[in-house]
This record gives structure tokens, C-alpha cells and sequence, in this order.
């Protein structure tokens, strides 16, 4: 409830204009809402307001008038009777006249106009009258900004919701609107006005109606803005851009056949302007204009339109006609919007009116065009106004014969006959014919311009076609003469294309090219009646596929007859052609995977690859037979490399994995059943294994190997659940019948342990290899079968020396469900059971890990850790046993199994100069245990992420930091010896690097000084220059950020002098350079704490200057300069 | 100092596309890049005419031949063409460069600023002037001139 007092405050606030905006802007929104929820009503308001709204105090009215505006304003919404609403807008409506006012009238009136259907309108009559005082009132062109773009859109609103009313008053309207616009140059009121025009073009579309009669002074208003010309790139309040006032102004233009009169000369003119802007809004706005002023309103214009048309396309025509196959689907040479805006607006015009034609084909001089094709056999041969010739005749048929049926039999008659003779090509009906003459016909040499428009033409029949299949489903062009005569020379045609494929003089790539593109053109026409009969087509095929399967090397040739052969599939597919698609499986898909199978002809294992998989993923038919082909090659290689010790077949199965994984997979979302078939093909990946037996010679196939894993990982990652249970059930049990099992009786014992070799054979290394990947990537809910005895086979062979399974057995311990309640299953074992095996029972008993950084003394025996610390086995059995541990603690590390501690505690035990059994370790152990950290802590890309079904406790690397960091940095302060100091740091520098950099931040105090002195101590050694340079970049995060400034701040000096000493870092360019942006950083500092080193930093970075690296010395120069700028005066503290 | 401007509308030459190293000398961490013509080039392109808001390059002052540099014996001569003959502006221009080379080449750099033949009118003066380690000393000791030189600089970011 608003008080009368306090209704007078807030009036008065609001009409006080030294009260600030904020203040006033609370007073109107205090009033509207007490309206809003009745406890004031209009009248109450209007009569408190009476002195403000009639006093002759020029500025409190206009205040007052504006308030009751913005206050109606905010009531749009609220229903109002319609007695007040006549009131309110007899109100306004006289107000327009009162120019001190005109702001606060215009404000109301639009609010009024705006109001909501159910909350009491303004009517048709009171609209007029507001119209006419508008009219007769407002100088538009007079007022400020704000002002014009409400009187705008006054007249926006009463031409849009009142047009019948207003309409009477003809050509008054129209007048006031000429003047009200005339000069407009703010971009928001011209997006305003372009559409009053529009909306006035509307409200009077009779010839004899007042826009008829005054279209020349309209048109003289809004032609000057063309074109547009509007440079701001980004405007602050209205974000309007070039593209949306240019389209404003297109419709003003093209909205009423009147402008045709001054339009069309003017937009003529523009066309021939040398700006490009000016082209293709011309182009555009010819091509709406011609749309909407209708045929018998442009007819006059077509020679004009028909010659500037021919400018444009000469003028905007490159020479260069491209033969590389990207173009083989493209007209060839380069489009710029200009051209094809010209494009468009010639489809456009022949489609409209057929008789436009006759202008294009009576005046391109056809008699020229054929004298240049047959003077010039070679495109090069040509001088570059033939070839522009050339290019620009064929485009402009081509254009024109694609705009309708009829155009298309027009312009085949014109000339379609006569080419095909210039080109020496006879009509041929019968084909055994057609076999005599064949050779006769292309001795002669091939026309390469003529070839050119023959396929430009072929093209836009085609797509003709092709269109036709979009708009109606029953073609009937089977009876148009272009089909005809298309049809009637596609045998010759087909055969002089095959020539030229076949062509081998010296410019055989272009002849070439022009024959591929041929046959591509042909191979692409639509539907069972297509000009081009089945045979043919077929005929078609088989070339292309021979050129892809001939012997030769990868030629150009090669690369277009593939490029061409995808095409014609993915056609196929698109249009869900059957027949052609049977053709194309038995010609192309067959003979190619075939060739895939046999690997023994004279291409490249690699070329047949690509080619297929190229071709095969153009339907998922193909990519069905594919996969079937490449297991059945995949098989045959095997076994023909293990029963003949053919190296080259395991080679080629390398390739095969390779091609499957990298062309296949990442398409398998995508092809319905492509997962079922990859599961089949991983299956008889093992079954092949299976019966391999043993190899005859000795296997290093390495790089098969790794292919053979990364295919496994890939298909099990993408395979459903049940399918990884089936293929893990077939793995192991090719992994029960190997000799691998032999090694779950190897008890773990020192003894036993200790005599181990790297001893498997390479069969078996296959075996643990796949099986580890299979293992790997299994999702928790994947059930693997006998894991106890499977956890003693992969712990076995991690101690032997194997990697994978080291990895196999951290992804196990990472999946495997806890005690009974696990929704796993491997139910016959647990994790507890798994660690249980791996920890050897009674290290159960192991200490929790201390935070408060005294060094505890692990009590229990484990084999794992007395191995790791060498109490017994060699040092090669040591560092396998760290690196192993690395896995299985990363396993356990990122489910947030507690047990990851025990592990981390006997890496941390490695690292000390003296642990427990008194003496260091072997140096080597140490670099292992110190890189065990990284493997904790970074994140893998061939196991244990999420792509490979791993689970992951949210924040698990920050309470890893948070336990470790305090152990490792209290060792730091009292290690005794160099080495395990060094060692120390490295493993610290592995968890500071890894951890997200919000946790350094969080503690840049206590870890800057750790990171400093790891700097240095790593800057000793080129081994670590990889993690020095990754813990260089934690420091610089930490520079900057406000929280670590203040810490910076105080560790200045060691900061610089660290700095200094990395800005000659001999080892890695990219430490120097960051160190020395870094040192650029630190300017950011207050002047008085870095002041001091001024001396110091210039010194040093003088030498930087003379860096062997160029970029090194970039940063230094700016160093330099920016360190030299500060002086002691310049930046008082 | 002069009023007006000495060369009023001088021509501008088109831009060289900024050549991009593409020897494979970056990925290799141990093989050194000595330094070269255009690495002195892209030091003083962008130095701006005293009296016209465009680049050294942009008027031709300078360009990637004027610069001989001999990385192993430590030298390298700049010969710069003033716009016109009778250029009072040739000496900042010249100064210019010595500083703006001062600043980014190691200290055993030897550096030799000329005037190109017959590009202006006392050429002899200008050279003694550009290469007298004493003149420029002092000249560098000249608040005024210092603020001309450093506005002239390319202010790095």
C-alpha cells in the first residue's frame, strides 16, 4: 500500500531530474507495482498526478508525461478497462504534439499499442487518430536517437495491428512515411524502417493505390542505402551485424513490384561496380527482385540482366582447372560467392521464364566455343582466354540445362549432337558395333574442352534427374529428348571415357582425369530408367576396379579411380539403389576383398587396404563383407606365416589390424551389427591362435604383436557385456590349453621366484599378450572365469618381466568386486581374496600409513616387498617387481582401495638412503621405485581409463597427495645421501605434476619451497629433464595466481636465483624458454620486491641473449626489455 | 625541430608475407639455430618512421637484404634507404635500429649501421655520426631523444 505521501515522494523523485537514475528507477517501479496489486488504481494515480502532467513547467511535464509512460508500460500485462484505455490514448495521442513531451507521448502510445488481447486494446478509431497525429506532428527526422527509434516503431506496431484502420489515409501515409525515413542513418532504426517498407508494401498492393503512385520518391528514400555499406564489426547495444541490415534492406527493396521500375537499373548498375560487396548483394537482391516482381514485370530487363549476368561470370572465373580427385564431384576450378550468387540468380531466371534462354543461347556464340575445342586438344595447350571461354560456356549451360526439363532439351538440342560430333563420336545402337569402331573412335586424340562441357552437361542432366526423384516419385523424363539422345550416344560415350582412362601419352593425368570424371557423371544417373543400362554401368565398374587392382604403384590415377568408386557407392547408398548395388557388391566390393584374402598380386598390402575400407564404408552391407574378408585374410596370413615362416604374411596381418582399428572402429556407433561382426572377428583371432601350434621359426614379431593387442583392446572396449564374457571365456580357455598354466604351480617363494627368466615362448608371449589386453579392458561386470589361479599366472608373469600383465593384474584388482556384496562377478573371488594372493597372506598385518611423516618400520614379511627392497633376487627381479607394484597400486589407487597405502609405503621404503634392512638400494631399483609415482599418478593410454571400463573414485589423486606429500617431504629433510635426495624429489615432482593445479594452489606455501629445491636438484641431471620440466610448469602456475602471491612474494629471491640457473638449462629448450617467461611473470610482483634483483635477472638473461635456440632468445629480448623498464623511479613502492 | 613534415607522402609498399621456419631444426633439441638475416630482420621491421605512423617495412627503409650478418665472427651491418635524400630523420632512424639491435643482440655483436649509396645527401656524416660509439652515447644520454627512440621501438606485450 502506497501512502499518498509517500506516492507524492516517489513522484516527486522521479520527476527531480538531479535524483540519480537508480533512485528514480525505483520510484517508477514502487508505482507499478502498487498498481499491479490494486492497492492504487489509475485514476487515484492520474488525478494525484494532474499537476505534473499539466503544469507548463516544460521539464516536470515532460518528467511527468514519460513516468505515466513507463508506468503503463510496465502494466502491459494488466487488464485495464476500455474506457481508460480511450482515455489514456486520447491522452497521448495529443501529447505527440506537445514537442517537449514527444518522448513520454511516444513511450505511451507504444505501451498502449502493445498491450495484451485480454487487457483492453486500442481501438481501430483511436489508432487512426493516433496515426494522424503522428503524422501530422512528430518530425521523425527531427528528434535524437532514441526518439526516431520510437517513433519507429510506432509506426511499426500501428502498420502491423491496425493496417485496415490507418490504410484510409493513403497517400498521407505514404508521404509521412518517405519523410519520416528520409536520412535515417542509425543501424537499429534502419532495421526498423526497411521493415515499416515492407509492411507498407503489404498494406497497398494496388496499382492504382497511393504506394503505386509515389513508388519512385519511396524508392529514392531507400535505394540510396544500397549497397550497404556498414564497417562496425561489433556494436555494444544491438549486436547488429552487415548481414542482417543487408538483408533488411534486400526485402524493403524486393517487396513490391512497384520499385521495378528504379530497382532493377540501379541493382544492374551496382553489378557492375568493381566492389565485391556491391556484387553479391546485387546478385541477392536481383535474384529476390526477379522472384517477386514476377516474369512480365523483368521481361523488359533480360537483355541487361542477361549481359551484366555474362560479365559477372567471366569476371569472376579463374583459370585454373583443378585434376586432383577432391574435384572430381565439384565443377573443378575455385567458387567465390560472387560466382555463386551468379549461379543462382541465372537458375533462378530460367527456371522463372524458359524464354530467358533464348537470350543465353543466341549470344554465347556456340560456333566459337566449338572452334576452340577443336582447335586445342590439350587444356594447357590453350591460351587463357579460351580456357575462360571454355569454363564460363560450359558453367552457364551446365546452370541453365539443370533449371528445368525444358531448358535441359533445349539446350541438348542445341548442341548436345553437334559436340558429340566435334568430339568424334558416332551414335551407336548396336553394341557389337559400337566394339569395331571402338578403337577408330578414340585414336584420334580426346578434346579435353569438349570433355569438359560433354561432362558439365552429362552432370546437370543427371542432377536434373536427380532433383526430379526429391519432388515426385514417378519420373517421367524416360520421354524428354535429352533423355534420348543421352541414352543413344552412352555407349560410344562410355567407351571414349574408358579410352581416355586407359590413355597413356605425355599428359595422361588431365585425359585421365576427364575420363574418370566421365565415368563417374555416367555411373551417377538415377533410378532403373536411367539412360545408362545396367550392363553398361556394370561396364563402368569393372574399369574402375581394374585400374584400382592393375599393378601399378599409387599413382594419381589410382587415387581418382578410388575416389571415383567411393562416390558411385555412397550414390548408391544414398539412393538405395538395389540394383546398382548388387552390381557394385559383385564388381567392386567382391573383387577387392578378394584381393584382400589372397595378398598375393603385385599392389602393396597396404594400397589393397585402403582401397577396400575406402570402399567398403560406403554401405554397411560392404562393411559386413569387409570384416568377413579381413578375418578370412587374417586367418589364411596366420597360418600361412606359422606353417611357412612367411614374414611377410604376419606383416600384412599388422597391416590388416591396423586398417581394422583405424577405419572400422570408429564407425561402429554408427553401422548397425558392425559390433557382433568385430566380436566375431576377436574370437577367431583366438581361435586362429588356437590352432597355430607352435611357430615354425623363431617369432619377434613385435609390431604384430602390438597391433594384435591394440585390435583386441579396441573390440572388447566397444563390445557389449555378453560378448566380453564370450570372448573371454574363449581366451582363457586358449590360455589353458598353452603351457601357461605351468606357471600358476610356480609357488611364490624366494627360491622358487628367484630362478625365474624371461623364458616363455613367443606363442605363449601372444597368448599372455591378448589375453592381458582382454583383461585389460573387460568391463567389473564381466565375469572372469578362475580369477584366483588367473591372478597367480599374471602375478608370475609380472615378476618374469611381461608389463601387460602387470597392467592385466592392476585392471583386475581395479574391477574386482569386494567381499560378497559386490554386484561382480567373480564370485568365486574377492578382492580381499586377490590382494590376499597378491600380498601373500600376512602382510594383512601391514602398517596404515603414517601421515605424521615419521619414518615407521614395516614389521610383516611379504614377498612383493622384500623383493622390491632386495633382500633376496637379483636387481633385474627388483626393478620387475617395483614396476609391477606401480600397476597393482594403480589399480587400487583409483578404485580408493586403502590397501593402494601398503604399496605406496614400501616405493616410499625404496627411496630412503637407509630403510630398514639397513643399506640403500641399487641405484637402478630407485629410478624404478621414484618412476613407480608417475605411473600412479598419470593417466594411461592403454589401460586403466575410462574408455577402458576402469572404475574411478571421484578426487582420488588429491587424497593421494594429501597422504604422500607430507611422508615424502619430511624423508626430503632428513635424507642423508645425494641419491636418495634426488630419488626423493623425482617422486615427488611425479605426484605434484599430476595432481589438478586448485591443489597446488591451495598450498603454494608449503609446496614452493618443496618445488624449488626440486628445480635445483633436478636441473643436475639431463635424466629427469622431462619431469623438471613438467614440475617448472606447476611453478609458473603458481606465480600468478593470488593465492600463492603472497608466498611468491617471500620466496623471491630463491624463485629468481632457481630461475636464473634454468634460463641456461643445457638440456630441453623448452625449460630455458619457460623459465625465462616465467622470470617475465614475476614483474607482476610489487616493485620493491623485485627491485633488487634488477642487476642480477639483466645479467644473466644477456647471456639467454646468445641462445643456440632462436626461440629461446625471443623470450630473452623481451625479458630484457621488460626487466630493463623498470627503473627506480618509475614504479615507487 | 622541423615543422611540417619532411616527406609528406611517402609511398608504402606492400607487405612481405612473414615467413614461417619450417626447418625441422626446432624439434631438434641440440642442433643450434644460428643466428640469421631475417632474425635480425624481424627485429628491426616493425620499428615505426618518425614521422609516419607506418612500419620501416612498410616504406622499404628496410628490408631483408639491406641486413649481412656473420653469426660466427660476430658482425652484422644494416644499410638503411631514408625515403628521401635530404632526410633529417635519417639519424633516429638510424639510431633506431642501433638500439633496437643493442637490446636483442648478444653483447659480441659488432654492429654496423649504414646508409645505403647515394641515398642521401651527407651520407659520409651520417655513417661517421651512426657508427661513433662516443656520438651515440651521448646521444642516448639526451632525455628527448631517448623518448623518440623508444616510441619509435615496437613495444613487445
Amino acid at each position: 500500500m502506497v501512502e499518498p505521501n509517500q506516492l507524492t515522494q516517489h513522484l516527486e523523485t522521479f520527476v527531480d531530474i538531479t535524483r540519480s537514475p537508480t533512485q528514480q528507477d525505483d520510484s517508477l517501479k514502487a508505482i507499478a507495482s502498487s498498481l499491479e496489486n490494486d492497492s492504487l488504481s489509475i485514476n487515484q494515480l492520474v488525478r494525484e498526478m494532474e499537476m505534473y502532467l499539466t503544469t507548463t513547467d516544460n521539464l516536470v511535464r515532460a518528467r511527468g508525461i514519460l513516468l505515466l509512460a513507463e508506468i503503463l508500460d510496465c502494466l502491459k500485462a494488466k487488464p485495464l478497462n476500455d474506457t481508460i484505455v480511450h482515455t489514456l490514448v486520447g491522452f497521448f495521442t495529443e501529447k505527440l504534439a506537445d514537442w517537449r513531451a514527444v518522448r513520454g507521448a511516444l513511450v505511451g502510445c507504444l505501451a498502449l499499442m502493445k498491450r495484451k488481447d485480454v487487457a483492453g486494446v486500442v481501438t481501430d478509431i483511436d489508432a487512426q487518430a493516433m496515426a494522424k497525429s503522428m503524422i501530422q506532428n512528430v518530425q521523425v527526422q527531427a528528434l535524437a536517437l532514441h526518439e526516431r527509434k520510437l517513433g519507429f516503431e510506432l509506426l511499426e506496431c500501428l502498420l502491423q495491428q491496425h493496417s485496415e484502420a490507418i490504410a484510409t489515409m493513403g497517400n498521407l501515409l505514404v508521404y509521412a512515411t518517405c519523410e519520416a525515413i528520409d536520412g535515417e542513418k542509425d543501424p537499429q532504426c534502419l532495421m526498423i524502417v526497411f521493415h515499416v517498407i515492407e509492411l507498407l508494401a503489404q498494406l497497398f498492393p494496388s496499382p492504382s493505390g497511393p504506394l503505386a503512385s509515389d513508388a519512385s520518391d519511396l524508392f529514392e528514400v531507400i535505394g540510396c542505402y544500397f549497397p550497404l555499406h556498414f564497417t562496425h564489426t561489433k556494436d555494444d547495444e544491438a549486436n547488429i551485424r552487415r548481414e542482417d541490415l543487408s538483408r533488411g534492406l534486400l526485402l524493403a527493396i524486393s517487396s513490391t513490384p512497384f520499385f521495378e521500375p528504379y530497382a532493377i537499373p540501379l541493382l544492374l548498375e551496382k553489378l557492375s561496380s568493381s566492389l565485391p560487396v556491391a556484387k553479391v548483394d546485387s546478385l541477392k537482391c536481383l535474384k529476390d527482385c526477379a522472384m517477386k516482381y514476377g516474369v512480365d514485370r523483368m521481361k523488359k530487363h533480360y537483355g541487361g540482366l542477361w549481359s551484366a549476368l555474362k560479365d559477372t561470370f567471366y569476371s569472376s572465373t579463374g583459370t585454373h582447372l583443378s585434376f586432383a580427385p577432391e574435384s572430381l564431384t565439384s565443377p573443378g576450378f575455385e567458387m567465390n560467392e560472387i560466382h555463386r550468387e551468379a549461379v543462382s540468380l541465372l537458375q533462378m531466371l530460367v527456371k522463372q521464364d524458359i524464354s530467358f534462354l533464348g537470350f543465353v543461347v543466341d549470344d554465347i556464340g556456340i560456333n566459337m566455343v566449338f572452334d576452340t575445342i577443336s582447335r586445342y586438344s590439350q587444356y594447357k595447350e590453350m591460351p587463357d582466354t579460351s580456357k575462360l571461354e571454355v569454363l564460363v560456356i560450359s558453367q552457364i549451360l551446365s546452370v541453365s540445362a539443370k533449371a528445368s526439363v525444358q531448358s535441359c532439351n533445349i539446350i541438348f538440342q542445341a548442341i548436345f549432337s553437334r559436340l558429340m560430333n566435334t568430339l568424334g563420336i558416332v551414335e551407336k545402337t548396336s553394341i557389337g558395333d559400337v566394339v569395331q569402331n571402338g578403337n577408330s573412335t578414340v585414336s584420334t586424340s580426346l578434346y579435353h574442352g569438349g570433355l569438359h562441357l560433354c561432362i558439365e552437361l552429362l552432370a546437370a542432366s543427371k542432377d536434373l534427374s536427380l532433383g526430379f526423384e526429391e519432388s515426385s516419385p514417378t519420373p517421367g523424363y524416360a520421354q524428354e529428348s535429352w533423355f534420348s539422345m543421352v541414352k543413344s550416344f552412352s555407349v560410344p560415350l562410355i567407351q571414349v571415357f574408358t579410352s581416355a582412362v586407359l590413355s597413356s601419352n605425355d599428359d595422361s593425368v588431365t585425359d585421365v582425369y576427364f575420363g574418370v570424371k566421365g565415368l563417374l557423371t555416367m555411373g551417377m544417373f538415377w533410378g532403373g530408367s536411367s539412360p545408362i543400362s545396367r550392363s553398361e554401368f556394370e561396364k563402368i565398374l569393372m574399369t574402375l576396379t581394374s585400374i584400382i587392382t592393375a599393378k601399378s604403384g599409387k599413382t594419381v590415377v589410382w587415387e581418382l579411380a578410388l575416389k571415383a568408386l567411393v562416390c558411385i557407392g555412397s550414390f548408391i547408398d544414398r539412393y538405395h539403389e538395389s540394383d546398382k548395388a548388387m552390381s557394385y557388391m559383385s564388381i567392386v566390393i567382391d573383387n577387392l576383398v578378394s584381393l584382400a584374402c589372397s595378398s598375393h598380386c603385385g599392389l602393396s598390402y597396404q594400397m589393397i587396404l585402403e582401397a577396400t575400407s575406402e570402399v567398403c564404408s560406403t554401405g554397411p552391407k560392404y562393411v559386413e563383407k569387409m570384416v568377413q574378408g579381413l578375418e578370412e585374410a587374417f586367418c589364411s596370413s596366420l597360418s600361412d606365416f606359422y606353417v611357412n615362416g612367411n614374414f611377410k604374411s604376419i606383416d600384412n596381418c599388422s597391416q590388416l589390424l591396423g586398417c581394422l582399428t583405424n577405419k572400422l572402429l570408429p564407425s561402429v556407433a554408427e553401422i548397425d551389427g558392425l559390433e557382433k561382426l568385430l566380436v566375431h572377428f576377436a574370437i577367431s583371432m583366438w581361435n586362429q591362435i588356437e590352432t597355430s601350434g607352435v611357430f615354425s621359426c623363431d617369432f619377434n614379431g613385435r609390431e604384430f604383436v602390438e597391433a594384435a593387442m591394440t585390435t583386441m583392446r579396441q573390440v572388447v572396449g566397444i563390445a557389449l557385456v555378453d560378448s566380453q564374457n564370450s570372448i573371454i571365456q574363449k581366451a582363457y580357455s586358449v590360455v589353458s590349453s598353452s603351457t601357461l598354466p605351468a606357471m600358476e604351480s610356480i609357488p611364490l617363494t624366494f627360491v622358487a621366484l628367484e630362478g625365474l627368466q624371461r623364458d616363455l615362448s613367443s606363442r605363449d608371449e601372444l597368448i599372455l599378450s591378448l589375453f592381458a589386453s582382454v583383461i585389460i579392458v573387460a568391463s567389473p561386470a564381466a565375469s572372469i572365469p578362475d580369477a584366483k589361479s588367473l591372478v597367480h599366472l599374471l602375478l608370475v608373469s609380472l615378476l618374469k618381466g611381461y608389463i601387460p600383465a602387470a597392467q592385466a593384474l592392476g585392471s583386475m584388482v581395479n574391477k574386482l568386486g569386494s567381499g560378497s556384496g559386490g554386484t561382480n562377478t567373480s564370485r568365486e573371488c574377492s578382492l580381499e581374496e586377490a590382494c590376499a594372493i597378491i600380498f601373500h597372506a600376512d602382510f594383512a598385518s601391514g602398517k596404515k600409513i603414517s601421515s605424521n611423516g615419521s619414518t615407521k618400520i614395516i614389521g610383516s614379511e611379504t614377498t612383493l616387498s622384500n623383493i622390491c627392497l632386495g633382500y633376496c633376487g637379483s636387481l633385474d627381479l627388483q626393478t620387475r617387481t617395483i614396476t609391477g607394484l606401480a600397476w597393482i597400486g594403480k589399480g587400487l589407487l583409483m578404485r580408493g582401495y586403502e590397501r593402494v597405502n601398503e604399496i605406496a609405503l614400501v616405493l616410499v621404503e625404496c627411496l630412503k638412503s637407509t630403510n630398514y634392512s639397513g643399506h640403500a638400494l641399487h641405484p637402478s631399483a630407485m629410478k624404478h621405485a621414484a618412476d613407480a609415482f608417475s605411473t600412479l599418478m598419470s593417466d594411461s593410454e592403454v589401460c586403466l581409463n575410462r574408455k577402458f571400463n576402469a572404475v574411478i573414485r571421484p578426487l582420488y589423486k588429491q587424497r593421494f597427495f594429501s597422504a604422500i606429500v607430507p611422508i615424502l617431504e619430511s624423508l626430503i629433510m632428513n635424507s642423508q645421501t645425494p641419491l636418495s635426495r634426488t630419488m626423493l624429489h623425482v617422486a615427488l615432482a611425479h605426484v605434484i605434476s599430476n595432481v589438478p593445479v586448485t591443489v597446488i594452489l591451495d598450498n603454494t606455501k608449503k609446496l614452493q619451497p618443496l618445488i624449488l629445491e626440486g628445480l635445483s636438484v633436478l636441473s643436475l641431471d639431463s635424466v629427469e629433464k622431462e619431469t623438471l620440466f613438467s614440475l617448472l610448469l606447476v611453478l609458473s602456475g603458481t606465480l600468478t595466481d593470488t593465492k600463492g602471491q603472497q608466498s611468491t612474494g617471500d620466496n623471491a629471491h630463491i624463485i629468481i636465483e632457481c630461475l636464473i640457473r634454468l634460463t641456461s638449462y643445457p638440456h630441453l629448450m623448452v625449460v630455458r624458454e619457460t623459465a625465462i617467461q616465467c622470470l617475465v611473470t614475476l614483474l607482476e610482483l610489487p616493485h620493491r620486491r623485485i627491485y633488487p634483483f634488477r642487476r642480477e635477472v639483466l645479467q644473466a638473461i644477456e647471456k639467454s641473449l646468445d641462445d643456440p635456440k632462436r626461440r629461446v632468445r625471443e623470450e630473452a629480448i623481451r625479458c630484457r626489455q621488460a626487466w630493463a623498464s623498470i627503473t627506480s623511479t618509475s614504479n615507487p613502492p | 625541430m622541423v615543422t611540417g613534415l619532411i616527406n609528406e607522402n611517402p609511398i608504402i609498399y606492400p607487405k612481405k608475407e612473414r615467413r614461417l621456419r619450417t626447418d625441422s631444426s626446432t624439434t631438434d633439441e641440440f642442433t643450434p639455430e644460428p643466428i640469421d638475416q631475417l632474425e635480425i630482420f624481424d627485429h628491426i621491421r616493425d620499428i615505426k618512421d618518425p614521422e609516419h605512423p607506418n612500419t620501416l617495412e612498410d616504406l622499404r627503409v628496410v628490408t631483408e637484404d639491406s641486413v649481412e650478418v656473420d653469426d660466427e665472427n660476430s658482425y652484422v651491418r644494416v644499410t638503411f634507404t631514408p625515403t628521401v635524400e635530404h632526410c633529417s630523420m635519417a639519424t633516429v632512424i638510424g639510431l633506431c635500429v642501433r638500439v633496437k639491435l643493442l637490446r636483442s643482440l648478444p653483447s659480441r655483436y659488432k654492429i654496423d649501421i649504414r646508409v645505403a649509396p647515394g641515398s642521401h645527401a651527407t651520407e659520409d656524416a651520417l655513417n661517421k655520426q651512426l657508427n661513433d660509439k662516443e656520438r651515440v652515447a651521448a646521444a642516448l644520454e639526451n632525455p628527448n631523444l631517448v623518448e623518440m627512440v623508444d616510441e619509435c621501438l615496437p613495444s613487445e606485450e
